[in-house]
């Protein structure tokens, strides 16, 4: 470590953790139609949106329409999206001439942008024209990050109110949550990135000649629009086929700060938002220094494992130094590591160095983040409703402990909301364990792994948690362009994605019934060490103990042999 | 059912004019305005103002009188961009690096950096860590008959030291320089 990578450590984390507060009670505002600095302009805007759309904002939704109208919006994006890429040959701004996608390279794309984990069985320049990159998949960048902010602020209205049998309205909650939540954001980050040296045009691909005289495709694009969403709104679908690793994508040290802080610059502050909604800011401290010690014990584990020598190379007349088989100059060892463990820990999925060539250890972190479903942060809204789930659990498991009825905030937890709970623990054992050891055990289709021994298990395994944790970074030599594994995957990612927002959406309606019994001197409470303790036992115990088999068999098992 | 199909087929469509067609052209316009050179993808012409490569992309240089950018799985292409996927435990990658190390390897100059054994996660790194090119200077210094001191001082010139991250060497930038101060022999 050189003070340079102390030096970025330093100010990646006054750049997330800074502006958090101030920034959670700006989403408090904007969610709640409330009036800030931002009115006077998207105002105007909003208004226009539901005068077209016909509808009428005061109107909430319970959970059911609430449910309801965010199928619909996401079906309707999906047919919107898979129609584009499946004909994007015959439409314009298309000057590569591109053709349009076969039909499952197609639904595993759509599946894959509508529910926000931007998993990629295709390389871009190749095979995505500008038309789709702005119309379709910038599109869905945004609005999958706005429907996982609707449905976190529903789950925190139906936590913070009483005896209600509505939620919101999910029209408006999507609305604002674009135009106000991410537009702004994405402009100055789009422009940041320009400056230090993405493309953005709408040019076709430019052609050099050589210093040594051969001659050398340049692919330009809009690229700087679609990659500050991307990164902002938790996607992580890359412009370029390797992602945040290609220069024009991520050109600078500074670009890669700005990119791999933008991550989680959203999924923190939605943990103050939540404490605005019950009024509570200490419940928020709570969830946050649980949700800060897990990326740190990740953090550190994986920076240690990345700073190792590769024994393997040992004989090689080589300075031995931390590796850097896909890693580029500009970000070194821990500009990298810092990426990996961000983009695995919120469910952005982008990346700036291959996984797949990472030291085992820190590949099992990566792994380990999304298998606990993507709480630590995690997804734009997603990232916070998974982790009251597992607030919910801990209540729950407390409750059980000191032998009274669990209750949070006031409100009770029954059989009902139990249930529920119990539903949404079984969506990452479903995706990863069956869905994975389907695969796995098909010759076909378990021959897509391209490295040989344990670590060839580690790519098939990355691919399904990644699926169905929703977040869409891959060890990318695992060959996932098949029929089989487009459509096996889009089910891990629709499983990932819808598995969690329905329960959610029954929960806090259920939660929205009750009414709210005062807190005692007896109530269990829910800020404070000891709760955070508890509730990062319960993230490890429930959410992390299934898999650690498979790790065993992956990357525990790789690093071994490999003689660390 | 249409109470649910009008606000989101229009809610899809009204956002899709607003965050797919507005927001990118509003981006593109300020960029070209303000950025135009990276915003064009930060070319790099030469005196008759031919496109000589970007700034940002890699470009393959084999001879001995250029610095060589790092290995690239992918061979240098644009399109697609790629890299070698290989993992620590594959004997692909001990082998690759071993044959490439004997080749490079000069006894006056010690084990070979790093950097210049491993393929990027690009395959289109710009850069180089200084001791990767220093590393370079003997061979290019003979074939161009120079110095190899005037390299070393070129080599200081040309290294950029971010406050956040490692110092680097755009190996274009360097070979452009190396060219107007001892052009090659054609």
């Amino acid at each position: 470590m050189h003070s340079y990578d102390y030096a970025l450590l330093l100010a990646f984390f006054a750049i997330v953790l800074l502006p958090a507060p101030w920034l959670g009670r700006f989403y408090y505002k904007v969610m709640e139609g409330q009036r800030t600095w931002l009115s006077p302009i998207l105002g105007p805007v909003e208004r226009g949106c539901y005068r077209l759309a016909g509808v009428r904002a005061e109107q909430e939704h319970n959970w059911k329409q609430y449910t309801l109208a965010l199928l619909a919006f996401n079906l309707a994006g999906f047919l919107l999206l898979f129609a584009v890429l499946l004909l994007q040959g015959y439409l314009p701004l298309n000057p590569q001439q591109l053709p349009g996608q076969d039909w499952s390279l197609a639904l595993n794309t759509a599946v894959s942008f509508v529910t926000n984990t931007n998993w990629q069985a295709y390389s871009g320049e190749a095979s995505v024209s500008y038309l789709s990159q702005m119309l379709g998949l910038t599109v869905q960048n945004f609005v999958s990050a706005a429907t996982g902010l609707a449905v976190l602020v529903a789950l925190c209205r139906g936590i913070a109110r009483r005896s209600a049998s509505t939620l919101g309205n999910f029209w408006v909650d999507m609305t604002r949550a674009t135009l106000y939540g991410l537009l702004p954001l994405c402009l100055v980050l789009a422009l940041l990135l320009v400056w230090q040296g993405v493309p953005q045009t709408f040019a076709d691909y430019a052609h050099a000649l050589t210093l040594q005289g051969t001659d050398q495709t340049i692919p330009l694009g809009p690229a700087a629009s679609q990659i500050a969403i991307k990164q902002l709104g938790t996607n992580g679908g890359g412009f370029f086929g390797v992602n945040s690793a290609h220069p024009f994508e991520n050109p600078t040290a500074w670009s890669n700060l700005f990119e791999v802080a933008s991550i989680i610059l959203i999924p923190v502050a939605l943990v103050f938002t939540f404490g605005h909604y019950v009024k509570d800011l200490r419940q928020s401290r709570a969830i946050l220094a649980c949700m800060l010690s897990l990326f740190l014990i990740g953090g550190a584990t994986a920076l240690w494992s990345e700073h190792q020598p590769n024994p393997a190379l040992d004989s090689a007349q080589v300075q031995q130094s931390a590796p850097m088989e896909g890693k580029e100059s500009r970000f070194g060892t821990t500009g990298s590591v810092l990426w990996t463990v961000t983009t695995t820990a919120a469910s952005n999925g982008s990346v700036n160095a291959m996984h797949d060539s990472l030291n085992p250890l820190t590949g099992m972190v990566a792994m380990a983040n999304m298998m606990v479903g993507e709480v630590i942060f995690g997804g734009v809204g997603a990232g916070l409703y998974g982790m009251l789930l597992f607030v919910l659990i801990a209540v729950f498991l407390a409750g059980l402990m000191i032998g009274r009825t669990p209750e949070y905030l006031g409100k009770k937890l029954q059989a009902r909301e139990v249930q529920l709970l119990v539903a949404s623990l079984l969506v990452m054992p479903v995706g990863v364990l069956i869905l994975g050891a389907i695969a796995a055990s098909l010759p076909g289709p378990a021959g897509a792994v391209s490295n040989p021994g344990a670590h060839g298990f580690s790519q098939l395994l990355y691919a399904y948690t990644s699926a169905t944790a929703n977040n869409g970074s891959a060890f990318a030599g695992f060959g996932a362009n098949t029929v089989f594994h487009n459509v096996m995957i889009a089910l891990a990612m629709f499983i990932g994605r819808f598995g969690y927002i329905l329960p959610v959406l029954a929960l806090a309606g259920s939660l929205a019934a009750k009414h709210s019994a005062p807190l005692g001197q007896n109530s269990f409470p829910t800020h404070g060490p000891l709760f955070t303790s508890l509730l990062l036992v319960t993230i490890l115990l429930v959410g992390g103990l299934t898999f650690l088999p498979t790790l065993a068999l992956g990357p525990i098992a790789e690093h071994l042999s490999l003689g660390f | 059912m249409t109470t649910y199909l009008r606000p989101a087929l229009s809610l899809a469509l009204l956002m899709t004019l607003v965050t797919g067609a507005l927001y990118p052209l509003a981006v593109t316009g300020i960029a070209q305005l303000a950025f135009p050179e990276q915003a064009n993808g930060s070319l790099v012409h030469d005196e008759q103002g031919r496109v000589r490569g970007s700034r940002l992309i890699a470009q393959e240089s084999n001879g001995d009188g250029w610095f060589h950018a790092r290995p690239s799985a992918a061979a240098y292409a644009t399109v697609a961009s790629g890299a070698s996927n290989l993992a620590p435990s594959n004997p692909a990658l001990a082998e690759r690096v071993t044959a490439d190390a004997a080749g490079l390897f000069r006894a006056d100059q010690g084990p070979v950096p790093q950097t210049l054994l491993t393929t990027s996660g690009s395959g289109l790194d710009p850069h180089l860590p200084p001791e990767a090119v220093a590393y370079q200077t003997p061979r290019v210094a003979a074939a161009r008959q120079i110095p190899v001191e005037r390299l070393q001082a070129l080599l200081e010139e040309a290294t950029l030291h971010p406050l956040i991250g490692p110092p680097v060497v755009n190996v274009l930038a360097l070979n452009q320089a190396l060219e107007r101060m001892a052009p090659v022999a054609k």
